[in-house]
C-alpha cells in the first residue's frame, strides 16, 4: 500500500526510537538562553547564601555597638559597613535574605495551591460553580493589590504570620483568575473530548490530559509574581505591618535606615538593592521560562 | 491475542440484533443551545438540532452533508453524549441510551467511537504517541503492558511503523500521521461505529485520498459502520452508502448515495449539488445556486426553513412545516413539493 510509504521512514536512515520528553527540550531551550541561565544563577546565589547564612556570616547580627554606628562600606571587620544600631550589615542582609525568601516565596506558594485549585475547579467544571467561584474572586480583585495586603495585614495585626496570610490572600485572584483562563481553554479542545469519548471520568482526565498541560502557565505566572510578593512584603515589614525589629528583613531594615539616608546613603541603600536585584531576576527568569515552556501544538 | 481471556475488557462486542436491526437508530433528537441576555420574555435559543430522525444499518457509511453550521457536528456531538441532548433517544443494536436500563455511557463509548477534524487540537502534546493510544484501553482495566502493545499494533494497522511512531510526541507528526494516529485512537476499544467528523476535510488532497482508503480497509477488517460527515460531497459520494442532507438543524433528505446524487428530490439537495464543480466544463453553469447565507438558528423561518431561499417557495411552506415524506427505495424528503395533498401549487405535476 503506498500509504505505509509515504508515512514511514526510509529504512536506510536511523531515526531515534525515543524523541526527548518535554521535560528535556525545556531544559535544552534554557541553556541556550543567557539572559535566563544569569539570572537563575543569581537567584540560586541569593537562595544558598540565604539557606547558609549562619555559616557565611562574619558576625553576628543582632550584636550592636553604640560605638561603631553607620560605618562606611569597606570599614575592616564591617566589608559592607555598619547600620543605625551598629550592628553588622553584610551579616545583617545574608540572615535578612531567609525572612525576604520565605516572604516572597511561601504567599505565591500557598495562592498557587488555593487559587489554582479553585481555578481549576472553576474552569474544568464550569457553569454555575465557575460563576460563584470566579465572582467571588473579582471582588477581590476589585481592590488593589498593595491595599488589601495592608489592609488585611492592619486588621490581623503585625507579625510574620499574619503578614504570610494577607499576601496569600492578595494573590489568591490572580492566580485563581489565570488558572480558571487555561484550564477553560485546554478543556475546550478535542483530546480532552476524546478522553471523554473514551469513557474515562473527570479525575483522571484532571490528572492525565488537563494538568500536565495547565501546570506550565500557571507555574510560569507565579514564579513571575514572587518579585511583586518580595517588593509587597518588604512594603508590609517597612510599615510596620509584616517582621518586627529586631529582626533582620530587607524590607524592614530598609525602614530603619532610612533616617540615616544623609549620613550613610550608600550603606542605607544595600537592602533595597538587593529587594530590586531579587525581583528583576524573578522576573527575567520567569519570562526565559515562558519562552522555554512554550508548547509546540 | 485476547481470545485466550473470555471476559477481556477489549473483546469486540457481540453483535444483539442480527443484520435487520439498525445498528443505530435516533428519534426526535434535539439540542437548543442557550444563548446570553433574553431578560424579559423566553431565553433565546439557538436550534442547533431540531427534532432529527434517521437511522444507521450495520455494516453500512452513512454520509451526513450540509453547509456548516446546520448541525452536522452538534449531531455527532450529541450522539457520543460529549453533549447532553434536550430531548430525544439514541437506539443502539435494539439497547437504549442513557436510560436506566439501558445501555450506561460507559458502555456506549466502548461502542461507539469519534475521530475529530482538527489532527492538532484532538492529540494531547504533552503525551506520546504510545501513551495517546495506551489511554483509553486503560481506562477500561487494560494494564500498562498490554494496552502499549495494543497501540503498536493499531499503528500497525493505520499504516505506521511502531518502533518509529510509538515514542514520539504529536508535534513531531505530520497532519496526515495524526489523523492516523487519531482513527488508531478510535479504534483502540474495537468499536462498532466510528462517527468521523470532517475526520478528511483538513488533509491534502493526495493524504486525504490515503486515508480514504484506509478508511475503507479498516472498515472491512474491523467490521465497522461509520457515520461520515462531511462537507465535501465528492468524498461522501466516494465514501458513503447512505446520504443524509441537513439544513439549518433538520433532515431536509436521506437515501441511497446513486438515488440523492442521482435525482435529488429536496430543492435544498438540488441547490446543493448544483454548487458542485463539474468535471465536464461543458455541464458547468453560470447560475447561482443559492443566495445568500442561511438564516439564523436562532429565530428560523416558520414552516420549512428553506423557504426562504427555496425557488418553489409558495405560501403553504411559511404555513406547514413538511414532514419527511417517503419517495420510495429507501429515499425521504422533507418537502411539500412531493406531497400531493399538501396543497403546494406545483406539489402536483412535481409528485
Amino acid at each position: 500500500m503506498d500509504a505505509t510509504a509515504a508515512s514511514s521512514p526510509a529504512p536506510a536512515r536511523p531515526r531515534p526510537v525515543r524523541s526527548p520528553g518535554y521535560w528535556t527540550m525545556v531544559g535544552r531551550r534554557l541553556r541556550r538562553d543567557p539572559v535566563t541561565m544569569a539570572c537563575l544563577a543569581v537567584l540560586l546565589l541569593i537562595v544558598l547564601s540565604a539557606v547558609f547564612a549562619d555559616l557565611l556570616a562574619p558576625a553576628d547580627p543582632y550584636k550592636a555597638s553604640m560605638i561603631r554606628r553607620l560605618r562606611p562600606i569597606g570599614t575592616p571587620n564591617y566589608p559592607l559597613g555598619s547600620d543605625e544600631l551598629g550592628r553588622d550589615m553584610l551579616s545583617r542582609l545574608l540572615h535578612g535574605g531567609r525572612m525576604s525568601l520565605v516572604m516572597g516565596i511561601l504567599p505565591v506558594l500557598n495562592a498557587l495551591i488555593i487559587g489554582g485549585l479553585l481555578g481549576i475547579a472553576a474552569g474544568f467544571f464550569g457553569g454555575r460553580l465557575n460563576m460563584a467561584i470566579m465572582r467571588t474572586i473579582d471582588v477581590l480583585y476589585a481592590f488593589p493589590s498593595v491595599l488589601l495586603a495592608v489592609a488585611i495585614s492592619g486588621a490581623l495585626g503585625s507579625g510574620l504570620t499574619n503578614a504570610i496570610v494577607a499576601l496569600t490572600i492578595v494573590f489568591i485572584p490572580p492566580l485563581a483568575r489565570i488558572a480558571e483562563t487555561v484550564t477553560t481553554q485546554v478543556r475546550g479542545m478535542d483530546f480532552v473530548d476524546a478522553a471523554r469519548a473514551s469513557g474515562a471520568g473527570s479525575l483522571t482526565i484532571i490528572r492525565v490530559h488537563l494538568l500536565p498541560n495547565v501546570l506550565g502557565p500557571i507555574f510560569v505566572y507565579a514564579s513571575g509574581l514572587v518579585s511583586v510578593c518580595i517588593i509587597l512584603a518588604s512594603g508590609l515589614s517597612f510599615l510596620g505591618l509584616g517582621v518586627e525589629p529586631p529582626q533582620a528583613e530587607w524590607g524592614l531594615m530598609l525602614n530603619t535606615l532610612r533616617q540615616a539616608i544623609y549620613v550613610q546613603p550608600w550603606v542605607a541603600v544595600l537592602p533595597g538593592l538587593l529587594i530590586f536585584v531579587t525581583s528583576i531576576c524573578c522576573n527575567l527568569a520567569s519570562d526565559g521560562l515562558r519562552t522555554a515552556m512554550e508548547v509546540k501544538l | 491475542m485476547s481470545a485466550f481471556h473470555p471476559v477481556h475488557p477489549l473483546d469486540p462486542v457481540p453483535d444483539l440484533g442480527g443484520p435487520r436491526q439498525p445498528l443505530l437508530s435516533v428519534e426526535n433528537l434535539t439540542k437548543h443551545f442557550p444563548l446570553r441576555g433574553g431578560f424579559l420574555g423566553p431565553k433565546p435559543v439557538a436550534r442547533a438540532v431540531d427534532g432529527i430522525s434517521f437511522s444507521v444499518a450495520k455494516g453500512e457509511t452513512l454520509g451526513v452533508v450540509g453547509e456548516s453550521g446546520c448541525g452536522k457536528s452538534t449531531t455527532a456531538r450529541l450522539l457520543m453524549r460529549l453533549i447532553e441532548p434536550d430531548s430525544g433517544s439514541v437506539t443502539f443494536d435494539g439497547e437504549a441510551v442513557g436510560t436506566r436500563t439501558g445501555l450506561s455511557l460507559r458502555d456506549l463509548r466502548r461502542r461507539m467511537q469519534m475521530v475529530f477534524q482538527d489532527s492538532y487540537a484532538s492529540l494531547n502534546p504533552r503525551l506520546t504517541i504510545a501513551d495517546s493510544l495506551a489511554f483509553a484501553p486503560m481506562v477500561h482495566g487494560v494494564s500498562r503492558r498490554e494496552a502499549t502493545e495494543v497501540a503498536g499494533d493499531l499503528l500497525g494497522r493505520v499504516g505506521l511503523d511502531p518502533a518509529s511512531f510509538l515514542r514520539r510526541y504529536p508535534h513531531e507528526l505530520s497532519g496526515g500521521q495524526r489523523q492516523r494516529v487519531n482513527i488508531a485512537r478510535a479504534l483502540a476499544l474495537h468499536p462498532r461505529l466510528v462517527i468521523l467528523d470532517e475526520a478528511v476535510s483538513a488533509l491534502d488532497k493526495s493524504v486525504e485520498a490515503q486515508v480514504l482508503n484506509l478508511l475503507v480497509e479498516l472498515k472491512n477488517q474491523f467490521d465497522l459502520t461509520y457515520i461520515f460527515i462531511s462537507h465535501d460531497l465528492n468524498v461522501v459520494h466516494y465514501i458513503a452508502d447512505r446520504v443524509l442532507v441537513m439544513y439549518l438543524g433538520k433532515v431536509a433528505e436521506v437515501g441511497p448515495v446513486e438515488a440523492i446524487y442521482g435525482r435529488p428530490a429536496h430543492p435544498y439537495t438540488r441547490a446543493l449539488f448544483s454548487a458542485r464543480l463539474s468535471m465536464d466544463p461543458d455541464l458547468r453553469t453560470m447560475a447561482v445556486p443559492l443566495q445568500g447565507d442561511p438564516p439564523n438558528p436562532i429565530n428560523p423561518p416558520s414552516g420549512c426553513r428553506f423557504r426562504t431561499r427555496c425557488p418553489h417557495a409558495a405560501p403553504v411552506c411559511a404555513a406547514v412545516e413538511p414532514a419527511l415524506l417517503d419517495l420510495g427505495g429507501g429515499q425521504a424528503a422533507a418537502c411539500h413539493l412531493h406531497d400531493p395533498q399538501s396543497g403546494h401549487p406545483e406539489a402536483a405535476h412535481a409528485a
